[in-house]
């Protein structure tokens, strides 16, 4: 990978396109699916396990000649829920945002429990957001369990 | 007529018109308290013609003789009509006809639906599909609201308030989903609970998180002696044999979590045993014939409160 004054950049600078950094370690490929990050033949570069001083490891996603909106990335904020997303353009960061967890997430996560309807029928998901000091908990909106956020192992496949 | 002191007063500007009845927790208090007042009065005096011309769809995915009896027969007292069905395998179900699609169906034909399915979710995701009000007669595990509302009222209709009152829920509080929903539906009430369950059935920690949330008091035992002469409603459930990893486990629990009229002697004269049933051997039969016993009664109230029910979502209370 190229090398770029001053800074050494494991995966390499785009030109204009979006960043999207600080990702949960091993989330980045469940946000390029569900956001279809590499159709259009968009070049994506992703970096994996990244070390990060913020988070200790991090993912991290470039998609050139794409500027992703911030009502894309917040459906998405559940698994990226201190992403931050710069906007490039002409290899200079022209807009930056974060990711904000919305108070509904639709369709993104599976519903733990077997017993429910999203998992027997052929429908979207729907989770309310439950913030508290020690973290999220997603309450379905069918079976009205309530789930931590590490209790959550599948998302779905786009 | 004579006033009855314990009849709620009116709160006109509650409007229930084509509204579901999904979750217990969908309702405020004043809801509550509304739904109750109505049960009151047709306990007292029924309305035979209240819902002549209208029909009520029975779609019990699960089966269920009490719970779809009392709807059905709530319906035709107040001179409405019912189809439906109480077995799933006569339905389209077997041929893969999503959920969805044959409630859509169904709404078209009736004008309100109370329905039972084992899935959780099932009524929420009725009420998606068509617009007539959608009453859940129980989603699996999740919600049996017309079960928490008749438990209030024959609360309400034994200790004329339902506010600050002791009250013991017995027997299998992590499965059981009455327990839960009337904990949940208390916490409205300013109760004071007392959890009575072995250890491994004790009340699970995402309803006594939901109870602290809302300043509800809570005390978990291991015994019934302990807490019976103190509170003013008993409510007992089955402990199922199945619950229980250990055949051994459920062996040594069986017979401590039973009501037997001997150790009646100590309680409170208002106190009332309540059970969602069917009662299998958790309450002795000698029980029955003491003044505390409520548990058909409170089977009784069911139809009162699904026909408040009716009359609400359909317009017509």
């Amino acid at each position: 990978m190229p090398n770029k004054a001053p800074k050494q950049l494991l995966v390499a600078a785009i030109k204009n396109g979006t960043v999207i950094d600080h990702i949960a370690a091993g989330a980045a490929l469940k946000i390029i699916r569900l956001l279809n990050l590499a159709s259009h033949n968009n070049v994506v570069t992703v970096g994996l396990n990244l070390p990060s001083r913020a988070m200790k490891l991090k993912d991290l996603i470039k998609v050139e000649g794409r500027e992703i909106t911030p009502e894309e990335i917040d459906r998405v904020a559940i698994l990226a829920p201190i992403a931050s997303i710069n906007i490039i353009k002409n290899y200079e960061v022209a807009k930056k945002f974060t990711v904000k967890l919305p108070e509904t997430i639709d369709y993104v996560v599976v519903c733990p429990n077997p017993k429910c309807i999203t998992n027997h029928e052929n429908m979207c998901s729907k989770f309310h957001v439950i913030k508290e000091k020690d973290g999220v908990k997603l309450k379905c909106h069918y079976c009205e369990k309530i789930f931590k956020q590490n209790e959550i192992s599948e998302y779905k496949n786009n | 007529m004579a006033q009855d002191d314990n009849i709620i007063k009116p709160m006109p500007q509650l409007n229930f018109k084509g509204r579901d009845i999904i979750s217990i927790t969908d309702l405020s208090k004043a809801e509550i308290l509304h739904v109750l007042k109505h049960a009151q009065a047709l306990k007292r005096k029924q309305q035979p013609k209240m819902l002549d011309g209208f029909v009520m769809g029975s779609c019990f995915f699960e089966p269920s003789t009490r719970t779809r009896l009392s709807f059905e027969t709530a319906m035709q007292r107040l001179g409405g009509r019912v189809i439906g069905f109480a077995d799933p395998a006569v339905t389209s179900a077997k041929k893969g006809e999503t959920l969805y699609d044959a409630m859509k169906i169904i709404g078209q034909y009736c004008d309100t639906i109370a329905m039972r399915s084992p899935i959780e979710g099932a009524a929420r995701r009725a009420a998606e599909a068509t617009d007539k009000p959608i009453l859940n007669g129980g989603d699996g595990a999740n919600q049996h609201p017309t079960q928490t509302l008749l438990d209030l009222f024959s609360i309400l209709e034994t200790q004329k308030k339902l506010e600050g009152l002791n009250i013991a829920l017995v027997g299998d509080l992590k499965y059981g989903r009455t327990t839960h929903s009337l904990a949940q539906a208390l916490t409205h009430f300013n109760a004071r609970l007392y959890f009575v369950a072995p250890d491994a059935l004790q009340m699970p920690d995402y309803i006594c998180d939901e109870l602290k949330a809302k300043g509800l008091k809570y005390s978990m035992h291991q015994k019934i002696e302990d807490v019976l002469d103190k509170v003013d409603i008993f409510y007992i459930t089955r402990i199922q044999g199945e619950r229980f990893a250990d055949p051994m486990d459920y062996e040594r629990v069986k017979n401590v979590f039973v009501l037997r009229a001997n150790m009646l002697g100590g309680v409170k004269p208002n106190l009332r045993i309540m059970h969602p049933l069917p009662r299998v051997n958790e309450i002795a039969t000698d029980v029955d014939k003491t003044k505390h016993a409520y548990y058909f009664e409170q089977a009784e109230n069911g139809m009162y409160v699904r026909q408040a029910l009716l009359g609400l979502v359909l317009g017509k209370l």
